[in-house]
């Protein structure tokens, strides 16, 4: 299935061969759980698994959730409570469900960001990074989906709030809201849509990620240097790798262990520390709470969202070529798309033919500086919108925006890369010398 | 494409696939390649277009309720015209009613409020839009375009900020009318935007009286 010549799976019985003949499953499992993996893969190459054992702890504690939860407006705030006081161990499953999102969130982050500084979405790995985005953009939709079930104050008004972007569409925004909302306004009828799609979507999510999956092992894994493994053959290959079992699975098993310690101590002990009061009190469509804020994880583009308002240059010129069909507020929910989309097109946007920002000077202090662009977003998207939040909100836009669609073009023609090692092989020995005893080339596993 | 489910169906196990499929290839090119050099259309030329038209239409017709069935419902529906008395209400006074799932405010003004807002210059406004479902499209947002009767007692807005959507508060705000908490919009006495981000005025929905009771919608 790999590029990377490696052995596979020989069915040993007559029953494997006879099942293998028809279905070969066990070979699909075989192949998938020991393809031949970079030896030189650093600690954030752990958020993969973290991720897959996310969404497989959303959908168990969602689909227990569901059994008690009651998706109608008299009664999703009740049945909630529900949970929480009468569902034996409700409580925790739903804490956990609720932090769980939180966890995702920081996984998909991290990991995002580990693919922008690897260049792990360069060629010829732009598919992976494609349905990446996919999903990120899915788990974005669930999440908010999801937080309008409790029937809060702030699920109603954060719902009544981001659906009515979709009302900012020239021409056709209005019947699309009224559509996607199923009424004038956020009522029964939306939270009734909003369940049944939470409940879908993940399962969505699950598809593109054996997608993902399909897609990296089919070119292989990026590692730290950006350097690929070697084809020529299968020793050479060997060289440098290790099978994902059980070299990676232990590794990444131990990484797991230890973020679940910080989660389920924060689920334990601080499980509403990353959540909003006011969602405690039932949604009220004639009162809006004092300061509407979204969860963290939205705030980078939620700040982008408010950063672009009538008096700002951009927007009057495009508010103006127009005719008026952009306006700030169209023009506010395209920028927040778009700082998803130019993150979709970096592999076309980035002109530098070396992969691994390790070995590129310059591009190293832009990416970091993206870093903490994303930290100052994700702050002032939790400041209410007023100076001097308003200017730096635009400055931190600008930068995004600026990184992707000005910085990676130019910084292909302008940097000059630091030398890369020849293999994967020659970077890890640099390392890690071979011992006097193995220096036949075959790495020794320890004991 | 047909062609390929069929030879696949029919390769006798003797003749290897490669080659098979290369032989299969061939013969489907000169079986239905008119089109490509400039024939008439053939009659199986227009039996595909017929079979992948209908099929177009079949699936849009059976995706059609799928997608409609989200629009809103019969119920919801008729719920878009309501009546409200308001006999008891005294001037100086509002009444807050939910209509097509939004709160509605129906204020009494006092004589005080009316001059207040009759005093503004139209220049002085942010929009200069009635924004009044009642009258004309594109009339001046003075506060006789705002406000119901002719003595412009009855003032019935929207309560929804023109901004995001939030529920502005009443007897608020640096202009003595209305002031959104969420993001700091000033409302004057005749629901009109005056400061802050927000575009445009308080909405007026369509609104009759029918003796002590208003009608909306």
């Amino acid at each position: 299935m790999a590029g990377i010549p490696h052995d596979h799976y020989e069915p040993k019985t007559a029953a494997e061969g006879w099942l293998h003949k028809r279905l070969p499953i066990v070979g699909l499992m075989y192949d998938t759980l020991m393809i031949p993996t970079p030896k030189n893969l650093n600690w954030m190459w752990i958020w993969g698994i973290i991720l897959t054992f996310c969404l497989v702890l959303q959908i168990a504690t969602g689909i227990v959730l569901a059994m008690h939860y009651t998706p109608h407006v008299d009664l999703a705030f009740a049945s909630i409570e529900h949970i929480m006081r009468d569902v034996n161990g409700g409580q925790m499953i739903r804490y956990a469900h609720m932090n769980g999102a939180s966890l995702f969130f920081v996984a998909v982050y991290a990991h995002i960001f580990r693919g922008l500084y690897y260049g792990s979405y360069k060629e010829p790995r732009e598919i992976t990074w494609i349905v990446g985005i996919l999903i990120f953009v899915l788990m974005m939709g669930t999440a908010f989906m999801g937080y309008v079930l409790p029937w809060g104050q702030m699920s109603f008004w954060g719902a009544t709030v981001i659906t009515g972007l979709f009302g900012a569409i020239p021409f056709i925004g209005e019947p699309i809201q009224t559509w996607l909302l199923g009424g004038p306004a956020v009522d029964n009828a939306t939270l009734n849509r909003f369940f049944s799609l939470h409940y879908l979507l993940p399962f969505v999510i699950a598809a593109l990620v054996a997608i993902h999956i399909w897609a990296f092992h089919t070119t292989g894994n990026n590692n730290p240097t950006g350097v690929e493994v070697r084809r020529t053959s299968k020793e050479d290959a060997a060289k440098d790798t290790v099978p994902f079992w059980p070299y990676y699975v232990i590794k990444d098993l131990f990484a797991l262990a230890v973020i679940l310690a910080v989660f389920f101590a924060i689920v334990g002990f601080m499980p509403n520390y990353l959540g909003h009061p006011d969602n405690y009190i039932e949604a009220n469509t004639l009162a809006t709470p004092a300061h509407i804020v979204p969860e963290w994880y939205f705030l980078p583009f939620y700040a982008i969202l408010r950063a672009f308002t009538a008096d700002v240059w951009v927007v009057i010129i495009a508010e103006t070529l127009t005719g008026g069909i952009i306006d700030a507020k169209f023009f506010g929910v395209l920028a927040m798309f778009g700082a998803i989309a130019v993150m979709a097109l970096a592999p076309w946007l980035d002109t530098s033919s070396v992969r691994s920002g390790k070995y590129r000077p310059q591009f190293k202090w832009w990416f970091w500086l993206l870093v903490v662009d994303f930290f100052v977003l994700m702050w002032l998207g939790a400041m209410p919108a007023e100076e001097p939040y308003a200017t730096f909100s635009l400055i931190a836009s600008a930068y995004w925006f600026g990184y992707f669609l000005v910085i990676l073009p130019l910084l292909g023609v302008t940097e000059k890369p630091l030398p890369q090692p020849e293999t994967i092989e020659a970077d890890f020995d640099e390392h890690y010398p071979p011992k006097a005893d193995s220096a036949s080339g075959a790495a020794a596993p320890a004991e | 494409m047909f062609y390929g489910v069929i030879y696949r169906l029919n390769r006798p196990d003797s003749v290897p696939a490669r080659a098979y499929w290369a032989n299969a290839l061939q013969e489907q090119e000169t079986l239905v390649s008119h089109a490509d050099d400039g024939h008439e259309g053939t009659r199986r030329d227009f039996l595909y277009y017929v079979a992948g038209g209908t099929g177009a239409v079949t699936a849009g017709a059976a995706v059609w309720p799928l997608v409609n069935q989200m629009n809103p419902s019969a119920d919801v529906k008729a719920l878009s015209s309501i009546r409200v008395d308001i006999s008891g209400l005294e001037p100086g006074s509002q009444l807050t009613v939910k209509w097509l799932g939004k709160p509605v405010f129906i204020r009494r003004r006092t004589a005080e409020e009316i001059e207040k807002a009759n005093a503004v210059p139209l220049a002085d406004l942010q929009d200069q839009d009635a924004r009044n479902a009642n009258i004309a499209e594109g009339s001046d947002a003075t506060d006789a375009n705002r406000s119901l009767d002719e003595a412009g007692e009855w003032l019935v807005q929207m309560g929804v900020c023109t901004h995001l959507g939030c529920v502005p508060l009443g007897d608020a705000g640096e202009f003595d009318g209305w002031f959104c908490p969420c993001h700091g919009s000033h409302y004057d006495t005749a629901g009109r935007i005056r400061k802050g981000p927000a575009p445009e005025n308080l909405h007026i929905p369509p609104a009759v009286f029918d003796g002590t009771d208003l009608v909306l919608g």
